[in-house]
């Protein structure tokens, strides 16, 4: 038993701050850092810093460009970033529809969609959700009719993130209306300029446009990108889904998170004191802390065990969504907790990079314009990717055979 | 011990719950929240009608008397509505402090006017780096002539933008005091802007403005124990108003569990569900038994009484939203989380709630203080 990073570990972290400090730019990690509001062009220009580094996939094989580096690697790697402020890799290209693109896809189709993920020419989104199949996904009802050498797509996908920047779109659809529902789903990849695909905008409870509705009228989609076997997708579909709980700790996310929750304490003012020396509101941050630990290693006993069995990530994947997405929450409360009445302003402005603040708001240009609108953000974060109410079936019916 | 409702409190009750649910309905206070207002004008004369804007004064100065209890039944309809009229901020608290400390002459010429609803009020109290401190003053006033000069400023002043007059404190005579100050006085100047849950607050700053000897609300260098009890009076109204939004939240919350469908079957059927709504019903009980304590004892005359009563309700009502706002929104999976449904309205009010006049930590904290007295 040994919780220390070996030397090669270390010095691998060495090298991936060196390079974080000489290529992340730094109004990228301004923006980050300050919880502000991020454009397209963010994400897709650190796609490509990665890329040119050789680091666009670090969780994919080196035979599609991948790093290959080991769950260890990776781990430091994703804290390292987070620590740092890079924008986040978003995960519907590089991984969701990737893995199952290597698993499932045949070569040509690996060729066209791979590299176009990795260098970041391809914005992805995921078609999964229906306004009537949430957490019982396998009732989905979008329709995929084969007419010669096309699908002919109709219905309606819902809380698809980020979906107006897309230039892809990877569906589940229904190719069957016979026998059990799992059995009659297909694993189709779209082109969102598709004459027929619709994007509605969805405000969420912070105001921001994150999420839409994608409607499908007559689309036309080649059966070429058709992932695998007609009526298989239920398959590729748990295997995504099981790749999408992997990251979903975001413990470095959460430590960095919690830093900036300390030094906001350390800020304002209660008592005529800094918060942070008012024992009421420290324990709290004290007890997330004691969560933050205890995921860390949680999160590193998980991965380590996926790296000597190399197949699908385990049940205990549940694990770390349940708490990784918890952690998450208590932190944007605590922070907005933290600001007292300042807490109640709505700064349209206030996420914007650019933003000064003005004179009558005083200190508040610094961090607090953010704060509540991300805690009213992350409630997505327990209901998204499996609802923690379905992570728990997983536990109980996977791991503990109830 | 009685729990009931007079028949005079019943049928106000029911009146503002019919209007409620014919004039004030979601989508309309989605309309309201993004106007430049942020509020109905046109409810605000209706309440007027209805009275209640001249509910806690005497009836001396146009007023019906009323106690507490009447502004928590009020409040728990307005809740219902997630009314975004600025009720607390001019009834409760500014209405509350001239009812309170206000001499003869403020009185007869104030109060009609709330209670006619043609004068707005906001309380200018709190300052930057005082988080919930209600001690914590810099704004000064200084000897002006007869009258008095204010210099300060003042953060997160609620209802400050519709305001046609403030009540702000200042410090002078080795205490604090409060004056009337006209909004449009020069030297006057607000930074206003929506809050969170879509009603308008404003920054203040005060540079020399000039008020006369007149102005001043009770006397010099005592207003702290008047606006205690003003900011307890509020907090009975906010727990009251946090009852309304609770046991909305219950029945919408409900009604999804019964219609939505998964799996072949409502939600409902689950049975991690239907415990986790037994706990938001639960919670939502125990909140209203604090919040009717906290009204009951908000118009009592031991001071120590009233505000251990208070604390102790605003901290458990707080715990309690946080439990209720939180679940109702997870039962609700994705559409918990959209600005189209009232439900995630609901939840953000509710969290707004929690952190205005004191968070539950502050008000734990002031309660658990009292043990060491006790």
């Amino acid at each position: 038993m040994d919780l220390n990073f070996t030397a090669e570990e270390q010095a691998f972290r060495e090298t991936v701050r060196d390079f974080l400090r000489a290529k992340l730019p730094s109004e990228l990690s301004r923006k980050v850092l300050g919880g502000k509001r991020m454009k397209k062009d963010d994400y897709v220009l650190w796609q490509k810093i990665l890329h040119e580094q050789g680091w666009g996939a670090v969780s994919w094989p080196e035979e599609f460009g991948g790093t290959g580096w080991n769950a260890v690697q990776q781990h430091i790697f994703d804290e390292e970033c987070a620590d740092a402020g890079a924008p986040m890799q978003l995960p519907f290209g590089l991984k969701m529809v990737a893995p199952v693109i290597m698993k499932f896809a045949n070569p040509a189709q690996q060729q066209r969609f791979l590299p176009r993920i990795i260098d970041g020419s391809d914005w992805w989104c995921q078609g999964y959700s229906e306004p009537g199949s949430g957490s019982d996904l396998a009732s989905l009802k979008t329709r995929a009719v084969r007419e010669g050498d096309h699908y002919i797509i109709n219905g309606q996908k819902t809380w698809n993130t980020l979906g107006q920047y897309a230039d892809w779109i990877f569906c589940l659809v229904r190719t069957s209306t016979e026998g059990r529902q799992q059995a009659g789903i297909s694993f189709l990849l779209i082109d969102m300029k598709s004459p027929g695909v619709t994007v509605r905008p969805i405000i969420m409870l912070d105001g921001e446009h994150e999420i839409n509705e994608v409607w499908f009228e007559d689309v036309k989609v080649p059966v070429e990108n058709l992932i695998g076997e007609e009526n298989k997708g239920w398959t590729y579909a748990k295997f995504l889904l099981g790749h999408e709980r992997t990251g979903i700790a975001g413990v470095g996310r959460s430590k960095r998170e919690l830093k900036k929750l300390k030094a906001i304490a350390k800020k304002e003012v209660a008592n005529g004191k800094p918060l942070i020396e008012d024992q009421r509101f420290r324990d709290r941050i004290a007890q997330l802390e004691l969560e933050i630990m205890a995921l860390e290693i949680t999160n590193l006993r998980v991965i380590s065990a996926e790296g000597k069995e190399k197949g699908a990530p385990r049940p205990e994947a549940s694990i770390l969504k349940i708490k990784g997405s918890e952690i998450q929450q208590l932190l944007t409360e605590l922070q907005m907790q933290a600001l007292g009445h300042y807490a109640l302003p709505y700064i349209e402005d206030g996420l914007n990079d650019a933003w000064q603040g003005d004179p009558l708001m005083d200190a508040y240009a610094d961090y607090a314009a953010p704060l509540s609108g991300h805690y009213f953000n992350v409630r997505k974060t327990t209901i998204y990717g499996g609802s923690n109410e379905i992570q728990k079936n997983i536990i109980s019916q996977m791991i503990l055979g109830l | 011990m009685n729990f009931n409702y007079t028949e005079e409190q019943l049928a106000l009750q029911d009146t503002l719950r019919r209007f409620i649910a014919k004039d004030y309905a979601f989508e309309h206070r989605r309309t309201l929240a993004k106007s430049d207002d942020g509020f109905d004008r046109e409810a605000w004369k209706t309440f007027a009608d209805f009275g209640i804007l001249a509910l806690p004064f005497h009836e001396d100065f146009g007023g019906l008397n009323g106690t507490a209890v009447d502004t928590m039944l009020v409040m728990e309809m307005l809740g219902r509505g997630l009314a975004l009229e600025p009720y607390v901020s001019t009834v409760v608290l500014c209405g509350g402090l001239i009812r309170d400390a206000g001499s003869n002459e403020q009185k007869e010429t104030l109060l009609p006017e709330i209670a006619g609803g043609e004068l707005m009020l906001a309380l200018a109290h709190f300052e930057a780096g005082g988080r919930y401190q209600f001690d914590h003053v810099a704004t000064t006033a200084t000897a002006n002539g007869s009258g008095w000069k204010l210099d300060g400023t003042k953060a997160v002043v609620l209802g400050a933008p519709s305001a046609d007059k403030l009540i702000v404190s200042a410090r002078c005579n080795g205490g604090i005091s409060l004056f009337l100050v006209d909004a449009n006085s020069p030297g006057l100047s607000l930074r206003a802007y929506p809050t969170q849950d879509g009603a308008r607050a404003a920054n203040i700053k005060l540079a020399g403005v000039e008020v006369g000897a007149d102005s001043m609300i009770g006397a010099a260098g005592e207003a702290l124990a008047i606006v205690d009890r003003a900011l307890d009076y509020a907090n009975a109204a906010l727990c009251a108003e946090a009852i309304g939004i609770m046991s909305a939240l219950n029945e919408v919350t409900l009604e999804y569990l019964k219609t939505r469908k998964q799996f072949g079957v409502p939600i409902g059927n689950f049975q991690a569900l239907q415990h986790r709504m037994a706990d938001m019903v639960i919670a939502t009980e125990q909140a209203r038994s604090m919040a009717t304590l906290a009204a009951v004892r908000a118009d009592s005359p031991d001071a120590a009484e009233r505000s251990r009563a208070v604390a102790a309700a605003k901290a458990y009502v707080t715990q309690s939203a946080r439990l209720v706002g939180q679940q109702a929104v997870q039962l609700h999976g994705g559409m918990g989380v959209v600005d189209e449904l009232n439900v995630g309205h609901y939840f953000k009010r509710l969290t707004m709630i929690g952190l205005t006049f004191g968070d539950a930590d502050y008000h734990l904290g002031k309660f658990s203080d009292t043990l060491l007295t006790a």
